[in-house]
């Protein structure tokens, strides 16, 4: 192991490069062009031999990665926000045909307005397509989760692609001192990707086929648990990875100081880390607050959320995106969460960090101030006023 | 030995679908696949081919094959090809088999992406001169004057009023290693194209004219004399792009007939005198570029 001071994007290539991915096929595009460069490096000096594709947009990128993976190899791509969205088609594709390409996805506002800068309605508007998501907080998990995405994505049981989302320049571009781990580590870790759903010269296969109405809901079904089953898989690997790497991770959901906490911030990715300094700020004065961070959106840490917000008097969502003309996506999957296990709790969602807009820490107070009203609410933060007639 | 039907794999490898009868892009997919034997790898974007032979659980191809996006053929080739050389396979030969939606239209970018980096590909486009998978709507394939469900002939518009997009010699613009045209109708000639771009390295373009009796309005046991007549009266031609040149592989002594091949498809039979004398001057002015281009 070696201490680096990297950028999210580069501990991410790192940990693609620790992965041995056969073939990368990538479309540059702000602000993740750090992570396919640092790979294309790779390439060029000889320490990871891999297909390095240069696609013409990020269609190709993802079909290419199909392609690949329909022979068996391990394919790795990189896009964000406009990118995302215009290889939105191959999403679906790659989930539907079990192809477990790990992509990283650098979250960027979607236009218009044009803007390249942080938020995550990028990869929460690709909720449904099939794919596993994650959300990193800082470098190291940056590079962890790289390591960890291709185990949990080729797994027998799982075979779902996975997006690994990094925050737009908060993570992408901040600098921080990060554990790479040798490659004889990470060869110990993470098997030779071996499957059978492949194109193979000695068995001929027909893939990606059509299916009609009476045998579409058969794959369809199988698809929804090979995802389920990536919640057991994501304990198993972390499991795995704290043994050889000594640093342990907590599946689905991250919670800090939750345990007998009356009001709990919920949100994702790097904003975590301010929540988490507001509520020791909070909790010096006495206020019984704490924060859970949703890990992965896909699949959905629906009983994690329930056991963590059980015994809390209110929660809010504090999330980058918002579905118009209804609230915040994350806010209606917690509240589903909420409904399924009975729990009568006030939720509140606020929607902050549009566009990049820097979320403070006296917004965070707010925040935590207002859940003590325990009403329902829903919120635009530093616009004032609420979103809808709850 | 050359190539020829004599010699051709007895082997099927594109068998049980439900293509129209006297489908010509089957043909090509058929003959093709025979030329290129078991370790073909086959990718086919949505399209006539993929909505006949893909129909879990009639799955139609012998070889390995697999579904792409529309847009996709080139770009899935391609990682077909990477991922196969990445883990030290190399017998075998990536084909795609599109259309000419798929190819000259929305998967066009892709294609000359492909071909852009030199990708070890054969790209295969089975020209049936419109989207007939979806019911016969106009592609930048679909010539002059033709009826089509989106281009209807009436009394103000008269069919497609666009030329044929010139495919070939786009593909051939980007520096190929090898592009042909080819016609189902002269299937020795597809077949030796088929067989020397198997044994060229880089990336190679066939474009074969494959007629669709339910779209061209003709019977089905027309396909290979029509494929022929199209070449014979000059309004497609067979040729190689190779090392920079462009050679014509059959030049009719005299044209037949431009007014007999259009008369006899009903996507044709609303044209006026002045509509097929448009067609005949386009013709020969197209003649009249080859015969100084080509060898």
């Amino acid at each position: 192991m070696a201490k680096k001071f990297l950028s999210g994007n580069e501990a991410f290539a790192y940990g693609v490069r620790l992965a041995r991915p056969q073939v990368i096929s990538a479309y540059p595009i702000t602000p993740q062009t750090i992570v396919v460069e640092k790979l294309s490096e790779f390439v060029e000096d000889g320490s990871l031999n891999a297909e390095f594709i240069h696609v013409e947009s990020e269609h190709s990128a993802l079909s290419c990665a199909i392609g690949a993976s329909s022979v068996g190899a391990r394919a790795f791509t990189a896009t964000s926000s406009q990118g995302l969205l215009y290889m939105a088609e191959c999403l679906p594709y790659a989930a539907g045909g079990r192809f477990p390409i790990v992509m990283m996805n650098a979250n960027r506002s979607t236009a218009l307005p044009w803007n390249i800068y942080g938020d995550q309605r990028d990869s929460i508007s690709q909720l449904d397509s099939g794919w596993i998501q994650a959300y990193a907080c800082n470098a190291q998990e940056a590079l962890d989760l790289a390591l960890m995405s291709f185990y949990i994505a080729e797994h027998k049981d799982v075979s779902t692609p996975f997006m690994a989302n990094l925050d737009g320049f908060v993570l992408t571009h901040t600098y921080e001192v990060v554990d790479v781990p040798t490659a004889e580590q990470a060869d110990a870790f993470l098997p030779k990707y071996q499957t059978d759903n492949k194109m193979d010269l000695q068995k001929p296969r027909n893939l990606a086929f059509s299916a009609g109405p009476d045998t579409n809901a058969f794959f369809k079904h199988r698809e929804h648990l090979g995802i389920l089953n990536a919640s057991k898989i994501i304990g198993e690997a972390e499991e795995r990875f704290a043994k050889i790497f000594g640093r342990r991770y907590t599946g689905l959901t991250e919670s800090y100081r939750t345990e007998d906490a009356d009001y709990i911030l919920i949100t994702l990715g790097s904003l975590s880390g301010l929540v988490r300094e507001v509520v020791d700020e909070l909790r010096k004065e006495g206020s019984r607050v704490g924060l859970l961070r949703l890990r992965y959106l896909r699949p959905f840490p629906n009983e994690e959320i329930a056991a963590t917000v059980k015994n809390a008097k209110a929660v809010a969502v504090l999330e980058k995106d918002i579905s118009f003309g209804n609230e915040g996506t994350v806010y209606t999957n917690v509240n589903s969460a909420l409904q399924k296990a009975k729990l009568r709790i006030p939720s509140s969602d606020y929607i902050g960090g549009l566009g990049g807009r820097n979320i403070y820490k006296e917004e965070i107070k707010i925040i935590f101030d207002e859940l003590e009203q325990q009403q329902s609410t829903v919120k635009f933060l530093g616009i004032g006023g609420e979103t809808n007639g709850n | 030995m050359a190539i020829n039907a004599k010699t051709l794999n007895e082997t099927e490898f594109f068998y049980g679908h439900k293509a129209c009868a006297g489908c010509g892009g089957s043909l090509a997919v058929r003959i093709a696949l025979k030329v290129l034997g078991e370790n073909a790898v086959a990718v086919l974007p949505a399209g006539c081919m993929s909505a006949v032979g893909f129909n879990f659980p009639q799955l139609c191809f012998g070889n390995n094959a697999i579904i792409s996006t529309f847009a996709g053929t080139a770009s899935m080739l391609t990682g077909v090809e990477a991922g196969l050389r990445a883990q030290g396979i190399t017998d075998f030969h990536a084909v795609g088999f599109a259309g000419d939606g798929g190819t000259a239209d929305i998967g066009l970018q892709a294609l000359s992406g492909a071909i852009d980096r030199n990708d070890d590909i054969l790209y295969i486009c089975y020209d049936n001169e419109a989207y007939m998978n979806t019911g016969i709507q106009k592609s930048s394939l679909t010539p002059f004057g033709a009826r089509t469900t989106t281009t209807p002939a009436g009394k103000n518009i008269r069919g497609n009023l666009r030329p044929k997009k010139n495919l070939f010699e786009i593909v051939a613009a980007h520096g190929i290693p090898y592009a042909a045209t080819a016609s189902v109708g002269y299937i020795n000639d597809f077949m030796r194209k088929v067989e020397k771009a198997k044994n060229i390295r880089g990336t190679k373009y066939i474009h074969v004219l494959a007629p669709c009796p339910t779209g061209w309005g003709v019977k089905t046991d027309e396909t290979v004399e029509i494929a022929k007549e199209v070449v014979d009266c000059g309004l497609w031609y067979l040729a190689e792009y190779e090392n920079g040149e462009f050679t014509l592989n059959r030049r009719p002594k005299e044209f037949s007939d431009v007014s007999a091949y259009l008369k006899r498809q009903s996507r044709f039979k609303h044209l006026t005198d002045a509509d097929i004398e448009i067609i005949t001057r386009s013709r020969d002015e197209k003649w009249e570029f080859i015969n100084n281009s080509f060898k």
